[in-house]
C-alpha cells in the first residue's frame, strides 16, 4: 500500500499544494465565509443536540425544578400516539396542507394561464401588482381582516344571504375551519404563485404557438397542447418541494384564527408542539412531536423525488 | 371542408372572440376580491367606533371619524412598537445583505477548497430543521437572548434561501470580471466589494424586500421571547394582542350593542382601533413593494427553480 502511494507520487507535481496550504492561500475567501458557516452550525445544526430531550422525562414539575430529567427511552413517543389530540393534530396538518397544495397549485396555474392570455401590458401588470399584495401582508393582519369578512354579520354572510343561503358561523364551527384556511391561503398566495409559472410560460418557444395556429388550433387547444405541457417540469419540481413540506401546514394562521370552539380542527402538529413546549413546558413530548414531523417530512421528500425519477421527470435531490 | 368541421371552426371562432372578454371580467372580479378586505379594513378604521359595532360597512365609512387614529397616535406604546419594528427591520436587512452576498460570492469560486462542504451544509438546512423546541432552548437557555432586543437580530441575520438566490445570480456574471481583477492584483475581498457587490444591485433589492417584509411582519419572536417585556413589543405583536382582546370582547359586544351604544363615552371600539393599527402597519409595505416588482419577480425565479 505504502509502496503504491509512493509509486504514484511522481504524478503529483511538486507545485501541487495540500488542503491546508490551499486554504492558507485562500484566506480571504475563508475570512468571508467561515464566520457565517460557524453561525449556521450554531443556529441550524447545534439545536439538533436538543433532540435528546425527546427521550427525557419532563412530566414531573418537581423533578424538573431540581434539574432531574430521567431517561425514558421511547416513552414520550408512545405517549404521543396514545393521545387523541395528537392524532387529530396529524389529521388536521395533513388535511390543511393537502387542501392548500391542491387549491393553491390549481388556482395559481389557472391564474397564470389567464394572465398569459392578456394582451394589454398595462392591464396585466395591474392585475399582477394587486394580486401580489396579500403575499406581503402579515398573518396577523390577514386574520384581523378575516375576522371582519367572515364575521356572522360580515360581507360573506351578506352575500350568501342575497343568494338565499342561511348565514354560516364561519369562525365558531370546527367543520368550516379547514376550508376557511384554504380560502384565506388561496387569497393570500394565488398571485405570488403565478410568478414561477408565468416565467416558465415566457420560456416557451413562440414557434410552437405558430405551428399550432397553422394546424388550426384555437386558443383553448393552444393552452391545452402548448402552454400546459410547457410548464410541466416546473409543476413537477414545485410538486416535489411541496410534498416535502406537507407536514408544514403552518401554525400562524391556525394559532391566530383558531379558538376553543374550533380547536379539534385547527390544532396542527406545530400548534401542538407550541402548546406542550412553551405553555406546559413539557419539552420531552414537544420535541418528540417535532422529531416525528421532521422524519415524516424527509421520507415524503425522498419518496416524491424517487417517484419523480422513476417517471423520468426532473428531480430535486 | 365538411360541414361538421366548418361548424366546429365557427364555434371555435366564437370562443376566441368571447374568451378575452370573459378573461377580463374574471380578472377584474379577482382584483375586487383581493382588494375588498383591504378597503373594508380602511373603511372600518375611519368609521365611528360605536356605529361600527352594527357591522355592514362596505367600501366606505358610514359615520366618518378619525377618532381611532387620534387614539392610537396619542398612545406612546404604538410609537415605541413602531420604533422597535422599524429599527429591527433596518438592522436585519443591512446585516442580511452583507452576510448573504459575501457568502454567496465565496461559494461561486470554484477553486475554493471549502466550497463543497459549506454549500452542502447550507442547502441541507432548507430541508432539515431541528424544530421549534430545540431552537427555543438554544435561544433562551444557551444564548440567554430572552427579553433582549438581540433576539430580533441574531437568530435572523442570515438566510439560506436568499443566499441561494444571490449565488445563482453571481454565478451568472462573466468570469472574466474576476479573472482580470485578479491579474491586476486584487484579492477576493476587494474583488467582492468593488466589482461583484455593486453588480448585484437588482437581486440585492429583491433580497432586501424579502428580508425587510419578513422582519416587519414577524410577531412570533416577540410572542415567544419578549412577551413579558412591553418596551420590546413590535407593531405586529401589538396588533396580535388587540386581536386577542377583540376576540374576547366580541361575544360580549354582540350581546349588548345597545348598552354600549347608549353608554358610549369614547368614540372608539376595539374593532376600529384594530383596523387603524392594521392600516398603519401596512402602509409602509404598500408604499415600497410596487416599485420593487420587476426585481422580486426575477429574484423569485432565480431562487426557486434553480435552487
Amino acid at each position: 500500500m505504502t509502496n503504491y502511494t509512493q509509486g504514484t507520487a511522481r504524478y503529483v507535481s511538486p507545485k501541487k499544494k495540500g488542503f491546508f496550504q490551499k486554504l492558507a492561500s485562500q484566506w480571504q475567501l475563508a475570512l468571508m465565509s467561515v464566520p457565517i458557516f460557524l453561525y449556521v452550525l450554531l443556529f441550524n445544526y447545534f439545536p439538533m443536540w436538543g433532540w435528546r430531550n425527546a427521550f427525557l422525562d419532563y412530566s414531573s414539575k418537581k423533578l424538573v425544578a431540581r434539574g432531574i430529567t430521567p431517561y425514558i427511552g421511547f416513552d414520550n413517543f408512545k405517549w404521543l400516539f396514545s393521545r387523541q389530540d395528537f392524532l387529530l393534530s396529524i389529521r388536521n396538518t395533513l388535511a390543511m396542507s393537502l387542501i392548500n397544495l391542491v387549491f393553491g397549485t390549481v388556482s395559481a396555474i389557472v391564474l397564470a394561464v389567464l394572465l398569459n392570455e392578456v394582451r394589454q401590458k398595462m392591464f396585466k401588470r395591474t392585475v399582477q401588482t394587486i394580486t401580489y399584495l396579500p403575499h406581503f401582508l402579515s398573518m396577523v393582519i390577514i386574520v384581523a381582516m378575516a375576522q371582519n369578512i367572515f364575521a356572522s354579520n360580515g360581507p360573506v354572510n351578506d352575500l350568501l344571504g342575497l343568494l338565499g343561503i342561511q348565514p354560516v358561523f364561519w369562525l365558531g364551527e370546527g367543520k368550516h375551519f379547514w376550508w376557511l384556511v384554504g380560502i384565506i391561503n388561496v387569497w393570500k398566495e394565488v398571485g405570488w404563485g403565478t410568478i414561477i409559472y408565468i416565467s416558465a410560460m415566457t420560456a416557451i418557444d413562440p414557434a410552437l404557438y405558430e405551428a399550432a395556429s397553422i394546424d388550426g388550433a384555437g386558443r383553448f387547444q393552444k393552452i391545452l397542447h402548448v402552454t400546459l405541457p410547457g410548464i410541466k417540469s416546473t409543476f413537477v419540481i414545485l410538486l416535489i418541494m411541496n410534498i416535502g413540506h406537507l407536514m408544514e401546514a403552518g401554525f400562524e394562521i391556525q394559532y391566530l384564527l383558531g379558538n376553543g370552539l374550533t380547536a379539534e380542527f385547527s390544532r396542527t402538529i406545530d400548534v401542538f408542539v407550541l402548546e406542550y413546549g412553551t405553555s406546559q413546558m413539557d419539552f420531552g413530548v414537544a420535541t418528540a412531536a417535532g422529531i416525528f414531523k421532521s422524519v415524516v417530512a424527509i421520507i415524503l421528500l425522498l419518496g416524491a423525488n424517487f417517484i419523480s425519477r422513476r417517471l423520468g421527470e426532473d428531480t430535486l435531490v | 371542408m365538411t360541414n361538421a368541421s366548418y361548424q366546429n371552426q365557427k364555434v371555435r371562432k366564437h370562443y376566441d372572440v368571447a374568451f378575452p372578454i370573459v378573461n377580463t371580467v374574471i380578472l377584474i372580479l379577482l382584483m375586487f376580491v383581493t382588494l375588498y378586505p383591504v378597503i373594508n379594513t380602511v373603511a372600518y378604521s375611519f368609521n365611528d367606533g360605536t356605529d361600527a359595532l352594527k357591522a355592514g360597512i362596505g367600501l366606505w365609512p358610514r359615520v366618518f371619524s378619525t377618532k381611532s387614529y387620534e387614539s392610537i397616535l396619542s398612545d406612546p406604546a404604538v410609537y415605541q412598537a413602531a420604533w422597535i419594528s422599524a429599527s429591527k427591520t433596518v438592522i436585519i436587512t443591512v446585516l442580511n445583505l452583507f452576510w448573504t452576498s459575501m457568502l454567496a460570492y465565496t461559494l461561486t469560486r470554484k477553486e475554493y477548497v471549502l466550497r463543497k462542504v459549506i454549500t452542502t451544509m447550507m442547502v441541507l438546512t432548507m430541508y432539515v430543521n431541528a424544530g421549534l423546541i430545540p431552537n427555543y432552548l438554544l435561544i433562551s437557555r444557551t444564548l440567554h437572548l430572552r427579553n433582549t432586543y438581540w433576539v430580533y437580530i441574531i437568530p435572523t441575520m442570515f438566510s439560506c434561501f436568499n443566499m441561494v438566490v444571490l449565488r445563482t445570480y453571481i454565478a451568472g456574471l462573466p468570469e472574466a470580471l474576476v479573472e482580470s481583477a485578479r491579474i491586476d492584483g486584487a484579492g477576493d475581498i476587494r474583488i467582492f466589494w468593488q466589482i461583484i457587490f455593486p453588480l448585484c444591485k437588482p437581486v440585492l433589492a429583491t433580497v432586501a424586500l424579502f428580508v425587510a417584509v419578513g422582519s416587519w411582519n414577524s410577531w412570533f419572536d416577540t410572542h415567544l421571547y419578549n412577551a413579558s417585556k412591553t418596551e420590546l413589543h413590535s407593531l405586529q405583536y401589538l396588533l396580535k394582542m388587540k386581536l386577542a382582546t377583540t376576540n374576547q370582547s366580541a361575544n360580549a359586544a354582540n350581546a349588548s350593542v345597545e348598552a354600549l351604544t347608549s353608554s358610549a363615552a369614547s368614540k372608539t371600539t376595539p374593532v376600529t382601533i384594530r383596523c387603524a393599527i392594521t392600516v398603519v402597519s401596512t402602509v409602509p409595505i404598500l408604499v415600497v413593494y410596487p416599485f420593487l416588482q420587476k426585481y422580486f419577480v426575477t429574484g423569485m425565479v432565480l431562487g426557486s427553480v434553480k435552487g
